[in-house]
């Protein structure tokens, strides 16, 4: 019953797909950075679990990329939900399919 | 032929892994499926809670804590923020694209790759290797090694800040 590094390696694809069909299918823009933050945290727990199981004792730089990675999923978030903020302010909507200013 | 003690601290690993896992699924797979985005988002919260379970399974105490305070604090209440400021387009709730068929296919496709290549890898990892009390070797990394790319993210940071306050202002 031993819990190997592949278990984690495994959730956290399970989670990362999870995220990337939330992705793809919503059209609410908030929905969308959800399931982006969902993929984020997902790679974290891979990484976290690298850091446990491979490598040499005491080695933690795993765990430093996930540090790095929530800041830039704060600074991430901010950026992004000020821009839908925006976006909702000009055109009065956020459903991903009407903001299409951009599409050639 | 493994000892009692061992054994018994597998059985617990494997317990609280499998349990954290299943909740941490379940709330996922809410939060991307819920009409409601209120809803959603209060399930997100619950799924970074769970992943913050099996950081502590993992020996990353620190890390749990930073993860309880940062997603699920912090980015979940700016979620809510943005939710209420955009009420009216909220009203409408989240409706599923006209992409939902293909893009469980393209997310199966992908889990169906990812394991695979998980699987078939051999991983360079010898036994488990507990890191000992984690904010200590954390800081000792952070502050030594890793100390440059620390600069750069404070300044990423301040760069996001004044970057949202300019694009919302009036």
């Amino acid at each position: 019953m031993e819990i190997t590094l592949n278990h984690y390696m495994v959730l956290s694809a399970l989670l990362f797909c999870i995220g990337l069909y939330g992705t793809l299918s919503r059209r609410n823009a908030v929905a969308v950075l959800i399931a982006i933050e969902i993929m984020l945290n997902s790679v974290n727990l891979a990484l976290v679990g690298m850091s446990r199981y491979v490598g040499e004792r005491g080695l933690v730089a795993g765990q430093i990329f996930a540090v790095f990675i929530i800041t830039v999923a704060a600074a991430e978030a901010a950026v992004a939900l000020a821009m839908l903020i925006a976006i909702y302010r000009a055109r009065g909507t956020i459903n991903i399919d009407d903001i299409n200013l951009m599409r050639w | 032929m493994p000892t009692g003690p061992e054994v018994g601290i597998d059985l617990g690993h494997a317990i609280s892994f499998y349990g954290l896992a299943g909740l941490t699924v379940f709330f996922t797979l809410m939060a991307v499926s819920l009409r409601n985005i209120f809803h959603a988002v209060l399930f997100l919260v619950l799924s970074f809670v769970g992943v913050s379970g099996l950081y502590v399974t993992l020996n990353a105490d620190f890390l749990a804590m930073i993860q309880v305070i940062i997603y699920a604090g912090a980015i979940a209440v700016l979620m809510l923020f943005a939710m209420f400021l955009t009420r009216n387009a909220m009203a409408q709730g989240n409706p599923p694209g006209r992409l939902q068929a293909s893009a469980a296919g393209t997310a199966l496709l992908m889990f169906v790759v990812l394991v695979y290549v998980f699987l078939n890898t051999r991983w360079a990892s010898g036994p488990s290797s507990p890191t000992g009390f984690s904010p200590e070797v954390l800081a000792n990394a952070i502050f030594n090694n890793y100390l440059l790319p620390f600069e750069l993210a404070s300044v990423l940071l301040l760069v996001a800040m004044i970057g949202a306050i300019l694009l919302v202002k009036e």
